[in-house]
């Protein structure tokens, strides 16, 4: 484990979590949902799991905000609570 | 409320920090003898995975071979959500309610550039499905690479362009060939009076495997294939189906 990196990663991981949650526009919501994702694969990668990092750069980076960003599209952008 | 789920998540958090803190619950990363690593089972798959079936990366044997059971249902996890999905957004209404469509021609600049990388996407993920025991990799994502490449046609022109190339019903069948596939190199063996996903005995159906470890690597190979089919057409089928209301027409 590389702590300086691990250190580097979290310092972004945790407020994109945050952020995620508190932002209106859900459109900006799954693109840093789509950040978290990217930075948890950093983590894992770092980690030696290499497998599960490679699933998440692939479906939680990739495919899914694509998913969610479509989805937004055909409902409302901005959210009501 | 909100205070009050501040105050709830907070405590749990703290709790999870507590539970982790102390060394003797939760060892060290790396650790030789945590319990995930010195658990007699974990111990077998470390040292025997390359005499079974000769596949270097372990997570790949565990997961389509040692596992084989679990990853099967997985593939029909994946199928059942793509089929869910269908059914309940896919709608034949012929009027086009408001739909959000771009009818304008694509873009110079995305649409060169998709024409460069889609083939070497699709190149990508052929090679991660073909080289996941060797390397980090498979038919899963393999299978979401593919997704991806037949996505990315759909979202610089428009879905149109893409079920001309991979139509809806050519993906519902896919869906389901994947599993049979999966299936197939379960059912083989139990024809030889073997047990339902043992690979081993497939040396004599396989061409070009002499030992029962090849053939394991071989049927390892097979039934990644058809992981990849299942999840190559759910994930364009879900995407096609959310961007267009179900209606399969239009789109992002």
């Amino acid at each position: 484990m590389i702590f300086s990196f691990d250190l580097l990663v979290l310092l972004f991981l945790i407020p994109s979590a945050i952020i995620a949650l508190q932002l209106r526009n859900l459109v900006a919501a799954s693109m840093v949902f789509g950040i978290y994702s990217f930075l948890m694969c950093l983590l894992w990668a770092e980690m030696g799991a290499v497998d599960v990092a490679f699933t998440e750069a692939a479906v939680g980076a990739g495919v899914s905000a694509v998913f969610m960003i479509a989805t937004v599209y055909q409902t409302t952008r901005k959210s009501s609570d | 409320m909100k205070v009050l789920t501040g105050i709830v998540v907070t405590f749990v958090g703290l709790l999870l920090l507590y539970g982790v803190s102390d060394p003797e619950d939760f060892p060290a990363w790396g650790d030789p003898h945590s319990p995930a690593n010195a658990s007699p089972i974990s111990q077998y798959f470390i040292q025997k995975t390359i005499r079974d079936s000769e596949v270097p990366n372990m997570v790949t044997a565990v997961l389509a071979d040692y596992r084989g059971y679990d990853t099967m249902f997985e593939t029909v996890v994946v199928f059942v959500a793509g089929i869910a999905i269908f059914g309940v957004i896919r709608s034949y209404e012929q009027e086009d309610v408001e739909l959000q469509v771009s009818r304008r021609r694509p873009d110079v600049i995305p649409k060169r550039t998709v024409r460069l990388l889609i083939p070497i996407i699709q190149i990508f993920a052929l090679y991660v499905l073909a080289h996941g025991h060797s390397s980090p990799g498979g038919g899963f994502q393999g299978g979401v690479i593919m997704g991806a490449s037949f996505i990315m046609i759909a979202l610089v022109w428009d879905l149109e362009t893409a079920l001309k190339r991979f139509s809806e019903k050519l993906a519902i069948a896919c869906a389901g060939i994947g599993i049979l596939i999966y299936a197939a190199f379960g059912l083989v063996p139990m024809f030889y009076g073997d047990e339902f996903l043992n690979y081993g005995i497939l040396y004599k159906v396989l061409p070009a495997t002499d030992s029962r470890e090849m053939a394991r690597y071989y049927a390892m190979l097979g039934v990644e294939v058809g992981v990849m089919f299942t999840v190559t057409s759910v994930m364009y089928l879900i995407y096609a189906l959310l961007a267009t209301r179900g209606r399969m027409k239009g789109g992002l």
